[in-house]
């Protein structure tokens, strides 16, 4: 019980403290779920990403499901979605009679502008952390070098990005295995 | 009936949507002109309120959108209809994974696709850098203003390992000092 009110308050500020789209929660849930309860590894973290951009639904909302359930299996997976998804829903309903003005306010925008200006400086860091864990060799340095020239270039769809890289790994490992098996003999 | 037809349509969107909050957008254009619920600028409106509302953005969507067809139940009801096919999904997946981590196969999947994140990821700082460090693109000159604060957060994130709702703060309150 103590756990899932854990999951529920952790995903509740992940959501709370979210500003922009999937990638901008990297930061919250790098100190919520990895640091501080140490739910999930980064390395899980950087999983749960890649599955999310191949299945239906918000990112964020399939990272929480996938860390909950690690937690709790599917009372978890369910406790810690309708967390993340909680203060949007209180925030959005409490705030629709004024939401379409509130930003026409200088202070509201200057506000949100240094948020924005914030949440840059923390992606920086969350980027490095992905990278120690994702980049291991010289095989993983090109795979991340040509997905970030694909997606900014060709503007390239995830899902696209994702199913070839796990193809060209299985066929990389698939040879190089091969290779090192060949050279034992 | 509105609201059952608007759970539905969420419910869709949930399913079909594939690739984060912003895939949802082709689904809600389609909703507004099949039901004429809101205009194509309406929904406009709500994108930008929702890009910068916290919570992730496809949750906001889908209650501003929700709420602005059928109140504070069309708002819950359809952020709980976007999110069912999803969590179903997701466990069914996690599940799976249980089952096969040890996997040979899957391992090396995983080898192959956080390198893949870490691109992806790249590329989408890029645009948040290019919408609040530039002045709209790379190419209409740097917001030195903007420069300054991020250059002081950085170091502050690295050096000293704080929660990140204190540099969100601070974020907040210089700009509304220096009217950013």
């Amino acid at each position: 019980m103590r756990e899932l009110f854990n999951l529920f308050k952790s995903f509740f500020m992940i959501g709370a403290f979210t500003f922009g789209g999937g990638y901008a929660m990297l930061p919250m849930l790098e100190k919520e779920v990895v640091t501080k309860h140490k739910w999930a590894t980064m390395e899980e973290i950087s999983n749960y990403f890649a599955i999310g951009q191949c299945t239906p639904g918000i990112i964020a909302v399939n990272t929480a499901t996938f860390v909950g359930y690690k937690q709790k299996k599917n009372i978890g997976g369910i406790v810690a979605t309708l967390g993340v998804v909680t203060p949007s829903i209180i925030i959005i309903l409490a705030l629709s009679g004024i939401l379409e003005y509130i930003f026409d306010y200088p202070i509201v925008k200057s506000a949100f502008a240094g948020i924005s200006v914030a949440v840059c400086a923390l992606l920086v860091q969350a980027l490095w952390k992905l990278a120690k864990t994702g980049i291991k060799d010289v095989y993983t340095a090109i795979v991340a070098i040509v997905s970030a020239s694909v997606s900014v270039f060709f503007k390239l769809s995830p899902i696209i990005i994702v199913v070839a890289c796990a193809v060209v790994t299985i066929c990389y490992k698939f040879i190089s295995d091969k290779v090192k098996g060949g050279k034992k003999q | 009936m509105t609201l059952l037809s608007l759970c539905w349509e969420f419910f869709k969107t949930g399913l079909f949507s594939i690739g984060g909050g912003l895939a949802t957008l082709p689904f809600l254009f389609g909703m507004g002109e099949r039901y004429g619920w809101y205009t194509v600028s309406d929904l406009t409106n709500m994108v930008a309120v929702s890009e910068s509302t916290p919570g992730p953005i496809g949750v906001n969507m889908a209650t501003y959108v929700g709420s602005s067809v059928c109140g504070i139940p069309g708002g819950i009801l359809a952020t709980l209809s976007l999110i069912i096919p999803s969590i179903i999904v997701i466990l069914i997946v996690a599940r799976i994974l249980e089952k096969f981590s040890e996997s040979k196969l899957v391992k090396n999947v995983f080898y192959g696709l956080r390198p893949a994140v870490v691109g992806m990821l790249f590329a989408s700082v890029l645009s948040v850098f290019e919408s609040s460090l530039f002045n709209g693109d790379f190419l209409s000159g740097v917001n030195w203003g903007h420069l300054a604060l991020f250059t002081v957060l950085v170091l502050g994130v690295f050096k000293i390992k704080k929660h990140p709702i204190l540099f969100i703060g601070i974020g907040a309150v210089v700009g509304m000092i220096f009217s950013f």
